[in-house]
């Protein structure tokens, strides 16, 4: 029960002056996955049937190296930015938002950093 | 989490139907009916119009089942010309103006729900305060610093008055904010595509002192950023407005200003 006036509930807390960024990081990140996703996609399709060394020497290449770190790193990031507004969308209980909030963000990290360094290690032949 | 199912109160019931006795063009009006008083779930009612004896809108039907067949119906409608907003309600699966949607346009029974997601007052009418409280919030009125000129009016180029068309027109009969999923669950805190293109009919008004000051009020991860680009306003505005449109100027001056 609140007797607060209706303008006071939809004034709420009143403007974060914030979000911005986040929706235009989201478009730059999506423009940039088309052609990372293109490439990896057309890069698979010619390794097909090509073996795990051959495999390993096509990642190795500085330049393929250099677009699968972009496309890991990117991938999450948007990933990371896109569940954040779904959970802002869908879990209204502040203490609930923030714990699963903080749990894909700790888990959109570790996964880029792990396929970050498994990119690293092939391209360094460690 | 938002909400899927209705609460076990909401669920709806079958009614009562009401004939049209020796009528030869009938047609079938299925009405949402709620009264609080009556401890009851919300029941559809289903009225038999003889189509003969009631004008082409939907809304002549509405009206004539109230005034024939069972005055307890409870509806908003004022002007019946689509310029109020009040007779805004949800029609064979849309929101519309009861007042400017023909009969004829629909095929089969006539479904007739109230706003979606809007807590009801009774039958077809919906509790607006939020909406109107939210309408206020962005303070929808000419803010300058430089007085009038002495004498006259403040001037707009015909340029800078036709970046208003498309936008002075809206009524704000809540039809776009109440298809919208976004605003279905995030309404408490997102204003909705309806506040939204009123916030930018005065952010495009070349009059206006206080564009900032707007845009600082609106940048926010919920009051703007909840419009997912999902276009329902657009498609259902009565008017044939679109609100998408304009949130998405409002989208782009905020990059434009960083």
């Amino acid at each position: 029960m609140s007797l607060r006036t209706p303008l006071g509930r939809a004034r709420g807390l009143g403007s974060a002056k914030d979000g911005t960024h986040h929706w235009w990081v989201m478009r730059l990140s999506s423009i940039a996955l088309v052609p990372l996703m293109l490439w990896l996609i057309f890069s698979l399709a010619t390794l097909a049937g090509a073996g795990y060394e051959a495999t390993l020497a096509w990642a190795a290449q500085p330049l393929n190296t250099v677009l699968l770190i972009l496309g890991v790193g990117v991938m999450f990031h948007h990933i990371q930015m896109g569940l954040q507004t779904v959970i802002e969308d869908y879990v209204h209980s502040e203490g609930k938002k923030f714990t699963v909030l903080i749990a894909v963000t700790f888990l959109a990290w570790l996964l880029a950093i792990i396929g970050i360094v498994a990119i690293l290690r092939i391209a360094f032949g460690s | 989490m938002a909400q899927f199912v209705l609460p076990i109160n909401s669920r709806i019931k079958k009614g009562k139907t009401f004939k049209a006795e020796g009528a030869t063009h009938v047609k079938r009006f299925n009405i949402y009916r709620w009264d609080p008083d009556s401890g009851e779930n919300p029941r559809i009612d289903t009225y038999e119009v003889d189509l003969d004896t009631c004008g082409p809108m939907v809304l002549d039907a509405v009206i004539k089942i109230k005034d024939e067949m069972d005055a307890t119906l409870s509806f908003r409608r004022s002007c019946r010309e689509g310029i109020c907003g009040s007779c805004a309600m949800n029609i064979d699966g849309t929101n519309t103006l009861a007042c400017t949607k023909a009969i004829d346009e629909i095929k089969g029974d006539v479904n007739i729900y109230p706003l979606p997601h809007m807590k009801v007052v009774k039958d077809l009418i919906p509790e607006m305060t939020h909406f109107y409280a939210q309408y206020a919030s962005i303070k929808p009125w000419i803010q300058t610093q430089t007085p009038p000129p002495p004498d006259s009016e403040r001037l707009q180029s015909k340029e800078e008055r036709a970046r208003l068309d498309g936008l002075y027109e809206c009524i704000l009969c809540a039809c776009c904010s109440t298809s919208c999923p976004s605003y279905w669950w995030n309404g408490d805190r997102y204003l909705g595509p309806a506040i939204l293109l009123q916030a930018y009919r005065w952010i495009a008004d070349s009059r206006d002192e206080v564009t900032g000051e707007r845009l600082d009020a609106l940048e926010d991860p919920f009051k703007l950023y909840r419009c997912h680009t999902i276009m329902n306003c657009t498609r259902t505005c009565p008017k044939g407005l679109n609100p998408a449109k304009a949130i998405a100027e409002i989208k782009k001056l905020m990059v434009i200003r960083r």
